[in-house]
């Protein structure tokens, strides 16, 4: 069966994914790439705060928070 | 011309903790990404002679995306040699600066920082390894206990231009990384610490939110506490019992006249330190007894909150609030630091990205935070023993309405601000560090270098305060402004002429503003004139060294513009409380 890729900000909390893509411009890319967030990486979601506020996730054994808005950026594959 | 070397890394490796090892100075560190915004130059014994080591505030790549990694970018570019420091528990992440600092045909030498983290956390690096791979010295370091760093200015003359890592593309570096970390880290396998679950706890929003009131309520309490304390034990005491008859005998000695006015009190022979508004008991009494005390509990508990990483998830909870005000959940972290002094506040308004974001927090700051020694001198204004008879509820109700206009006038104002400056909000993208236990050493030693600072700093601008208000009024020209001033004053808020006195001093600083105010005889005010001028008070001018720095952080065009906002938010706000306080 083929895996759905879905936006990042939709992933259920405490679930494991693998990045698959990423949209936006230059910078955006960038910034993310040089805090490890790239294709290919394992990412789980730690929280998400309420009323579309930000996600805390977890990519190579570090947490970060970032905005509802990059996350709907991110597409990632769910792991089974 | 002496050799400069730089330390470089990513935000949170402890490049500071690193630098107070190398120079002895003394700079402030915590467990949050951003602490410097600015860097720090100290010198450096090597073997026979001294070079100049300089800070730079954390990056996560040479090309900068906020005002302090510029400053890192420019630091880098005067470099001799760089340090740079790396976190040993996230080694990929951190290696892109490092390779990136290694295409630069600069000697560079790498400190592998938070060497003992990675034994706990079951991480397990091949330092030799991988100083042959990067072509440069790898020295594995603890900086808070000061392991390695011997070792590190040891091999310092060793630190080399690589000869192995070749510039490449960005997706080049990573693909090195990837086989770097694959030739010398091994992860095992660990189960969930409690710091994991403690983690947990403080960022669900269902467990974080309750928590989060918690730990700022019984931060508070716990500074009032513990600044009653040393207050009523300590200080006072020394004051009336050693320095009291002290300074009634020196009175005797010079007479009634000007001069005993001036440096003792208004009323001979009558020492009331909190209103005899003399230059030796006054003047030395509000820093050093009213106000000392509690921003020694305040640093006390902020250095420990600082420590252990707790206040970026306080920024997570936050964010969506924030938001709505313009800036993203890092801005809590100038308030939290401005609720100290405002000075260090605004320097910390440095690490919010767009133009728009830094006016909106520095602004609110400069309006709406109230620092310690205001806050101190509020609870002296609405205590029981000043109020007196004036006071128709419990004292407590009148500190309740000074701050919830203030909270009220944060909020009102940030949302305007929004909505009316032009920029870019971007939102959150802040690093969450693992909990650490607060190294109690490093604690202490934070909270005396920021109540130093404060010593340093703040103490003699409050005395120059007490002094110029005292030639002011013995020349007359505290009365002659006031009366000048009453028509505008009583129209407007509903307030006696005095007040003009108090806001003339607290242009000079704000807490012997309110000082002035307690020294008026019991009457002038009524309770609800104090709460008007007291919020007043806080809302119209920062201290002129907040305004300086003000200046600094916005540039004059800017300044100029928060300073409008000011004085619109303080006509306002003193007009609306009028109506609703004193109903006329």
């Amino acid at each position: 069966m083929e895996k759905k890729s879905i936006p990042l900000s939709n992933l259920p909390v405490h679930t494991k994914a693998m990045i698959v893509d990423m949209h936006g411009g230059i910078h955006f890319q960038r910034k993310l790439h040089t805090l490890g967030i790239r294709k290919g990486q394992l990412i789980t979601i730690v929280s998400k705060q309420p009323f579309h506020g930000p996600l805390t996730i977890k990519v190579c054994g570090c947490q970060m928070t970032l905005g509802r808005g990059m996350a709907h950026r991110i597409l990632v594959e769910e792991q089974t | 011309m002496k050799k400069s070397i730089v330390l470089m890394g990513n935000p949170n490796v402890g490049k500071s903790v690193v630098f107070s090892r190398l120079t002895g100075a003394n700079v402030i560190a915590s467990n949050y990404p951003g602490t410097t915004v600015d860097f720090s130059k100290g010198k450096m014994k090597l073997t026979n002679e001294y070079a100049e080591l300089i800070d730079a505030p954390g990056t996560y790549s040479l090309e900068p995306s906020n005002k302090a990694e510029e400053v890192a970018k420019k630091m880098f570019n005067q470099a001799d040699v760089i340090i740079n420091v790396v976190n040993a528990t996230n080694l990929e992440r951190n290696l892109f600066l490092t390779l990136e600092l290694l295409e630069q045909n600069k000697p560079v030498i790498i400190a592998l920082n938070m060497w003992d983290e990675t034994q706990h956390l079951g991480i397990h690096i091949d330092e030799k390894k991988l100083e042959q791979l990067l072509g440069v010295p790898v020295i594995p370091i603890v900086a808070l206990t000061g392991e390695g760093i011997n070792h590190l200015v040891d091999r310092l003359s060793d630190a080399t231009i690589n000869k192995k890592i070749q510039p490449t593309s960005e997706e080049g570096r990573w693909i090195e990384i990837g086989s770097i970390i694959k030739k010398v880290e091994t992860v095992e396998h660990r189960h969930h610490t409690w710091r994991d679950r403690l983690s947990d706890l403080t960022i669900q929003p269902v467990t974080g939110f309750p928590l989060a009131l918690g730990i700022i309520f019984s931060s508070f309490w716990l500074v009032l506490l513990i600044g009653e304390n040393i207050k009523g034990y300590l200080l006072d005491p020394l004051f009336e019992v050693y320095y009291k008859p002290f300074i009634l005998s020196i009175g005797e000695g010079i007479g009634p006249g000007f001069l005993y006015r001036f440096l003792i009190s208004q009323t001979y022979g009558v020492v009331e330190f909190e209103e005899a508004l003399g230059m030796l008991t006054t003047g030395l009494y509000v820093p050093l007894a009213m106000v000392l005390p509690f921003i020694i509990a305040f640093y006390f508990l902020l250095s420990i909150l600082e420590d252990t990483g707790y206040l970026p998830r306080l920024a997570t909870l936050m964010d969506n609030i924030f938001h709505k005000l313009g800036m993203h959940g890092h801005g809590i972290i100038p308030v939290f630091l401005g609720l100290g002094c405002n000075v260090p506040g605004m320097m910390a308004t440095r690490a919010l990205e767009t133009r728009k974001q830094r006016f909106i927090a520095a602004t609110l700051l400069s309006i709406a935070v109230p620092c310690l020694a205001q806050t101190s001198l509020l609870f002296a204004i609405f205590s029981e023993e000043n109020l007196g008879e004036a006071a128709v509820y419990a004292p407590f109700v009148y500190l309740l309405l000074v701050f919830s206009t203030l909270i009220v006038l944060y909020f009102i104002a940030g949302y305007i601000l929004n909505k009316t400056v032009k920029g870019e909000s971007p939102e959150i993208f802040l690093e969450i560090p693992s909990y650490r236990m607060p190294h109690w050493k490093t604690t202490i030693k934070k909270t005396w270098m920021r109540i130093r600072w404060f010593l340093k700093d703040a103490l003699p601008w409050m005395f120059f305060g007490v002094f110029l208000i005292n030639v002011l009024y013995t020349i007359g020209f505290i009365e002659w402004i006031a009366t000048a001033l009453q028509p505008v004053f009583t129209a407007l808020f509903g307030l006696p002429g005095e007040t003009s006195v108090v806001l003339l001093s607290g242009f000079l600083r704000k807490d012997l503003a309110v000082g002035t105010l307690l020294s008026f005889p019991a009457g002038t005010f009524s309770a609800m004139q104090l709460v008007i001028t007291a919020t007043l008070l806080t809302i119209y001018f920062p201290c002129i060294a907040t305004f300086v720095m003000l200046l600094k952080e916005l540039g004059i065009k800017d300044m100029l513009k928060a300073t409008v906002i000011m004085i619109i938010a303080a006509t306002t706000v003193g007009v609306s409380l009028r109506l609703l306080l004193l109903g006329v």
